[in-house]
């Protein structure tokens, strides 16, 4: 019925001494979504670059069409008919939908002229042909993430486009927002486009891809239709172990590490209580806006709380600034770590000490000696894959930068170590890791408060769980109490928390 | 929806400037009626004429991600070379006046390309020190003095008018035929910066670099024309200074920078490069000249108006860069 576009046949790269790619196979139809999983790390990007032309293959082949191409330039590429649409979309937001959608396409005709009416013909056609309409006068800046993928989208299929191949699209998304561009891809895979998304999400591919490609190592480990792949399966083929996915059950204590009482921040949170004991992980979630991170922002002294005692070991602390918290030892690991929480382009050991140097500084001097060894001793412990502690932040991947972020603050030895979003963007082997060091620290008798929207990493991580709605907690209890889907219920708010799943 | 786009238009940055300049229009006139008429028209064109020049080339360097601070240096490094090479070999033609100013402009214009797109200067700093360069060498090797010579024919076309108006006690006001270049400069801008790929490329670069290249726009090119062509208008701009005040000065330009960059942000361009209009551009130095040369008309003593420029730089910049917030701010569509 579908016919193939693209072959790849035992396609080797190496950089250098570096073997990226050791002969990937991959074969994508017409009117297909295909999925290409793998971890960081695993050769996805490379194999994107040699599929759009970027990089020339040490060896192997490459048929479009059935047809052998020997040279594709990344020019080529486009006129065969492969888009990729890029993570950050590279479009411009200074210009309007209609031009940034036209805009590849006079490029490409080679125009000098700027035809406004051309431009809004083809940015409303190709918006009608995936089933969406934005303003086309509108600046792109005034668009939300989901609509600029979207721009991103019609731009890739103004000319023609055989095949799309989508970089990890769902990483600045809400569920909401997945769902529609699901329908879009859907929408292209009927109009006969071959669509190849790269995703290391489980739930999301299960929805959307028909055949599924997994990478590690820069080798493919299995190829088939998504029905061949059960989770377990799935895993194990990406992580290239057997990662279980049980739950987080510590011994009770009831030796007390904090206590929060009718922490208050009007419009923001209200009158937020709980207690963590040795042992705990504290989940905290709710839908965006509902407080979570606010709670965190407050405890780590971002944000000056107008009422509330903290009681941390057995102290009542006050946590107005961000240097109490720290005096405190309290320790926050940001949301956004790129912007707030690393120093990308300092290495992993100036990072690493950078929120303790005080206890590097002896005699007017930094013991670099210490320093560097403290840093070799947390990339082994907490397994950052990293060629020395001198490499910059930015050549990491983002399991590996986050682990780092996290080694920051254990290097302070914290008492309370708060993580926002500790595992967006992180793969799934890491992910574990991670999870791993903070249950490790809660053994010790560190707080350990995760605040995330990611259910299936709060219901596995978390003993205690609280849910939260528009500042206030409508839900505080054991996780063993619930699971995915009645959180994912109380979330959304079709069960009460006081008659409902709380009391079950 | 269009609902929408009404109020767009009313709160865009060109309507608030433009009902700025209309109130303070309105002000001085109703404070001093003298003011109202074509004279004033007249001398503010004469008085806006080379900081219009001046700001169309700068906007343009802002709109695609940079800034340009040797104008004026360049401006004076032209227009004092080429008087006193013509003095010198005793030349007189007008056309020869502005080409060689330009020339030498856009040779300057040239190295300010070479730094900011080539050896990757960021452009502040590039041009700073171009700026400082040019200054040097104007005072060093062709001299420090003021000169009133200027040939014939290029001094004589200060004297043509294109528009002469007298008013009821007999007093004559002229429109200068210079008025016609920065008149031709905007429309010039105006078409090839909405119409032309080359005008949407500036835009490109400056909202997003990267981008820009992965579409295909070859940057090291739009940025020499950028920077070549901001070269040429601050020749132009110079030789224009020159006649139109009849003398050639080596440093007569020099700190101009300032109110030419104030005068375009107040018309909306944001200096972070990506966004900037002539239209903007016109009512932004518009507003700075009437501040400057009228206000002196609502009885504000002369020492006073300095801190009134300044206020107005402060307050113009301050409610652009609030909009600019505001609409980050806006929920998105």
């Amino acid at each position: 019925m579908s016919e193939v576009f693209l072959k790849l046949d035992n396609i080797k790269k190496s950089f250098g001494g570096v073997h990226a790619l050791k002969g990937v196979n991959l074969e994508v139809k017409l009117g297909e979504v295909h999925c290409l999983a793998g971890e960081n790390g695993c050769g996805k990007s490379t194999l994107i670059k040699v599929i759009s032309g970027v990089h020339d293959p040490t060896s192997g082949d490459i048929y479009i069409e059935g047809k052998k191409i020997t040279k594709l330039t990344p020019i080529e590429a486009i006129k065969m008919g492969i888009q990729v649409i890029y993570q950050d979309f590279a479009i411009f937001p200074n210009l309007t939908v209609a031009e940034n959608i036209a805009m590849n396409n006079a490029l490409m005709t080679g125009t000098k002229t700027m035809n406004w009416k051309k431009a809004r013909k083809i940015a409303l056609e190709a918006m009608s042909r995936i089933g969406v309409s934005i303003d086309p006068d509108l600046l792109v800046e005034r668009l939300s993430v989901a609509n600029k993928q979207i721009v991103a989208i019609c731009r890739a299929i103004i000319n023609d486009a055989k095949m799309v191949i989508l970089d990890e699209p769902t990483t600045a998304l809400t569920s909401k927002e997945v769902d529609r561009l699901n329908e879009i891809i859907f929408n292209l895979r009927d109009k006969n486009i071959a669509v190849v998304i790269v995703n290391h999400k489980l739930d999301e591919i299960y929805q959307v891809a028909k055949q599924l490609t997994i990478l590690r190592n820069g080798e493919n480990v299995a190829t088939g239709g998504i029905e061949e792949f059960d989770r377990g399966r799935f895993i194990n083929c990406l992580t290239g172990r057997d990662i279980q996915e049980d739950f987080y059950r510590p011994e009770p204590s009831d030796q007390e590490v904090l206590k929060v009482e009718n922490y208050t921040k009007k419009g923001m949170f209200e009158n937020i209580s709980f207690t963590l004991n040795k042992g705990d992980v504290l989940g905290i979630t709710g839908l965006l806006g509902s407080g979570r991170s606010e709670i965190g922002d407050a405890l780590f002294g971002l944000i000056a709380v107008e009422s509330g005692n903290i009681t941390l070991n057995d102290n009542p602390i006050t946590i107005n600034s961000i240097q109490e918290a720290i005096k405190n030892k309290i320790a926050y690991v940001p949301e956004d770590r790129l912007t707030q929480g690393l120093f990308l382009k300092r290495s992993i050991e100036d990072n690493t000490i950078a929120a303790s140097i005080g206890k590097y500084l002896k005699n007017f001097k930094l013991d670099q000696h210490a320093m560097t060894e403290v840093t070799n001793m947390w990339i082994k412990k907490i397994g950052c894959v990293a060629a020395s502690s001198q490499v910059p932040i930015n050549t990491l991947s983002g399991g590996n930068a986050q682990k780092i972020v996290i080694a920051k603050w254990l290097n302070t030895n914290p008492s309370l170590i708060i993580l926002n979003g500790p595992t967006v963007g992180v793969d799934i082997g890491a992910k574990a890791d991670i999870h791993k060091i903070l249950h490790d620290l809660a053994a010790e008798g560190v707080g350990v408060i995760v605040i995330s929207d990611d259910l299936s990493e709060i219901i596995q991580n978390c003993n205690k769980i609280i849910v939260m709605e528009d500042g206030k907690i409508i839900s505080n209890t054991d996780s063993s109490e619930l699971d995915e889907e009645k959180l994912a219920k109380l979330l959304t708010g079709t069960v009460m928390a006081e008659g409902g799943v709380a009391n079950e | 929806m269009n609902n929408d786009k009404v109020k767009q238009i009313l709160t865009s940055n060109e309507m608030i400037v433009a009902c700025i300049i209309i109130g303070l229009c309105i002000i001085i006139g109703i404070v001093n009626p003298m003011f109202v008429g074509q004279h004033t028209a007249i001398n503010l064109s004469r008085a806006m004429l080379v900081t219009l020049i001046f700001a169309i080339a700068e906007m343009i360097v802002i709109v695609s991600g940079g800034i340009d601070v040797s104008f004026p240096a360049v401006a004076c490094i032209s227009l004092y070379a080429t008087i006193k090479f013509m003095n010198a070999n005793s030349i007189d033609s007008v056309l020869f006046a502005f080409a060689m100013s330009g020339g030498i402009g856009i040779v300057c214009g040239l190295l300010n390309a070479i730094l900011v797109s080539k050896i990757k200067i960021p452009p502040l700093i590039a041009t700073l020190g171009v700026s400082s360069l040019l200054n040097g060498i104007t005072l060093a090797y062709l001299g420090a003095a003021n000169i009133s010579k200027i040939p014939d024919n290029v001094d004589s076309l200060s004297q043509q008018f294109i528009y002469t108006y007298t008013n009821e006690a007999g007093i004559k006001y002229a429109l200068t035929v210079l008025i016609l270049i920065p008149i031709v400069l905007y429309i010039l801008a105006y078409v090839v910066l909405k119409y032309t790929m080359l005008g949407r490329g500036i835009y490109a670069i400056g909202g997003d670099k990267n981008a820009a290249r992965i579409a295909g726009f070859n940057i090291i090119k739009i940025q020499f024309i950028v920077y070549m062509t901001a070269g040429f208008l601050a020749g132009i701009g110079g030789m224009t200074y020159t006649i139109l005040m009849r003398q050639a000065g080596p440093q007569s330009l020099m700190g101009a920078e300032m109110m030419v960059i104030a005068a375009i942000v107040i018309g909306g361009t944001r200096i972070t490069g990506g966004h900037g209009s002539v239209i903007g551009t016109l009512l932004g130095v518009t507003l700075i000249a009437l501040v400057q040369n009228n206000l002196i008309m609502l009885g504000v003593p002369t020492h006073f108006q300095t801190f009134i420029v300044g206020f107005i730089i402060v307050v113009g910049t301050v409610i652009t860069s609030i909009r600019v917030r505001y609409i980050d701010a806006k929920p998105k569509v």
